[in-house]
């Protein structure tokens, strides 16, 4: 048995909105344990990407409320000093967009290396443990390409410096909002193996946000099916995909395409904006 | 459609460089009338160039490239414009492909006025109306700007838009990768019925190995400038033959959990 990493219970979080605060997650429970994969997964709107943000206490403009427990300790009350803490020593984090968590101006080994330099890691030490993590992650030349800035390299290489940021110092959780969405699928492939294997490797646990059933299936242990803010389905992925319960599970299950299903037949759709 | 026929599209030894890179070295494929041609590659690979170039919104450095046997790269003037009316494009971003200020009526219209097809305001307005109901959407949405639609509501129009003319070709790059999956399903499913009732050709560009699998009849798999492999649906997804075309297949994600275990063990075997 193993014990909670992050425990979520009833987490709800509102945003101002021209007519008064606009409510976006309606009480969210969620359980991880250590060295576990979770998926949160669902469609735009779906409110996933607002429960990690909530979970992180990133936007500062949102009221939330529940709890949020990384080892029992509550976040959501914690001072903020304490919360920014937290989520540079325990929590990784990489989100969609690389160009907007990178520093322009320093290399991106510098960039790579920092999390490791600030706890008091030798530069030289830090250096060859950046070198070998962006290597594994399918960049080739990384020992020269180091010392580049993040202009130099393409979209799908600076995802992977972000990647290789987010876990350098072993977190015990990491936080991925899309990670590969941005990347060709064969480097997508790669970047999940070595986030599996980071997993086993350092027992790190691994929150997912995607949209995309098929990372589900291959990366996650469980996953939770949100629409419209709320976890409309939680459970092991051999269980949803196998029997998923909620109709709304079902449906998006069968609309996505597959290689070597039958394509005579109109994929299922999904009435926009239903409930 | 066992006999046969002359393709409608006809493209031989593309060839084209930017600022001194080779993005395309010798692109060659054929489309058949009602045929949907999918071209998967990953980024980078020379598929929205090659889509460009049929297009002639780029000028390729050298090839030849036919459309119901007329000269696509040499025609100028009034021929140019009647082939750009046998083939229309979609584009991937339904944001910013669509003119915010005009309503959809005039989004529409705009082609048929274009190509001097239909004079009469009131037909135009009517041929707006039934191209609006053979997307899926309704006359009544027709006095509306694009910002009050949804990503795939505005896919539709895009399409509605490139039917107007009634194209022979239509060319699609990568028209629902931006779009959810259940969006998405809408989007395809439409693709699909089109190409059965209008008997459209469809070059359908894409990186997502499923969509294209669901939609094309045929598929170009495109690597750094190079066609690398082309045939049937179940000539390239049951048998490819290209060491890249097999790479890419392995590492498409598949949504079942026990197919993808299975495939992780094997993986870990073959590489220790």
């Amino acid at each position: 048995m193993t014990s909670a990493l992050l425990s979520v219970r009833d987490l709800r979080a509102s945003y101002p909105g021209p007519a008064g605060p606009v409510q976006v997650v309606h009480g969210v429970d969620l359980d991880l344990a250590r060295g576990e994969k979770l998926a949160l997964v669902g469609e735009s709107g779906s409110g996933k990407s607002v429960t990690a943000r909530a979970i992180l206490r990133l936007d500062t403009d949102a009221t939330l409320s529940g709890r949020v427990e990384l080892d029992g300790a509550d976040l959501l009350t914690l001072p903020p000093r304490r919360m920014r803490a937290v989520r540079g020593a325990r929590i990784g984090l990489v989100f969609q967009d690389p160009l907007a968590a990178l520093n322009p101006v320093m290399t991106i080994g510098w960039q790579i290396t920092q999390p490791l330099v600030i706890r008091g890691v030798p530069k030289k030490a830090a250096r060859r443990r950046g070198v070998e993590l962006l290597a594994r992650l399918g960049v080739r030349d990384a020992e020269r390409r180091f010392d580049d800035y993040p202009h130099q390299f393409s979209g799908g290489m600076r995802q992977r410096v972000v990647i290789a940021i987010a876990v350098i110092a072993d977190p015990d959780l990491l936080i991925a909002d899309e990670p590969t969405t941005s990347l060709d699928v064969r480097v997508q492939a790669r970047v999940l193996e070595l986030l599996h294997e980071l997993t086993d490797e350092r027992d790190m646990a691994v929150l997912l946000i995607t949209h995309d059933l098929g990372i589900v299936a291959g990366f996650a242990d469980r996953a939770v099916v949100m629409r419209h803010g709320r976890a409309v389905e939680t459970g092991p992925v051999d269980d949803i995909y196998r029997s998923p319960r909620h109709e709304y599970t079902r449906a998006l299950l069968a609309a996505v395409p597959r290689i070597g299903g039958d394509h005579t037949r109109p994929l299922v759709t999904i009435k926009e904006g239903g409930q | 459609m066992t006999e046969p026929t002359e393709p409608l599209l006809r493209v031989e030894n593309l060839t084209k460089s930017f600022a001194g890179r080779r993005v395309l070295s010798g692109v060659s494929f054929e489309v058949a009338p009602g045929e949907v041609l999918g071209l998967v590659g990953e980024s980078g690979s020379g598929k929205s160039t090659t889509a460009r170039c049929v297009a002639r919104l780029t000028e390729p450095d050298a090839g030849r490239i036919t459309l119901g046997g007329r000269d696509v790269l040499a025609a100028g003037g009034r021929e140019l414009r009647a082939l750009r009316r046998d083939m229309q494009m979609v584009f991937q971003d339904p944001y910013s492909s669509l003119n915010p200020r005009m309503t959809v009526a005039a989004l529409i219209e705009e082609p048929l006025a274009v190509h001097g097809l239909e004079p009469d305001r009131r037909q135009r307005r009517r041929r707006a109306a039934d191209l609006l109901e053979t997307v899926g959407l309704s006359a009544e949405h027709l006095d509306r700007h694009p910002r009050s639609f949804s990503g795939g509501q505005r896919q539709r129009i895009s399409i509605a838009r490139a039917l107007a003319v009634r194209p022979r070709l239509l060319i699609c790059d990568e028209p629902v990768s931006s779009l959810d999956v259940s969006v998405q399903a809408q989007v395809l499913n439409l693709l699909r019925d089109l190409r059965q009732r209008l008997d459209l050709s469809i070059l359908f560009i894409a990186h997502d190995l499923a969509v294209v699998y669901y939609l094309c009849d045929r598929v170009a798999v495109m690597e750094q400038g190079s066609l690398v492999e082309i045939g049937t649906r179940a000539e390239v997804y049951g048998n490819p033959r290209h060491p890249y075309t097999r790479s890419l297949l392995d590492a498409v994600p598949v949504p079942d959990p026990a197919v993808e275990r299975a495939r992780r063990t094997t993986d870990r075997g073959s590489h220790p």
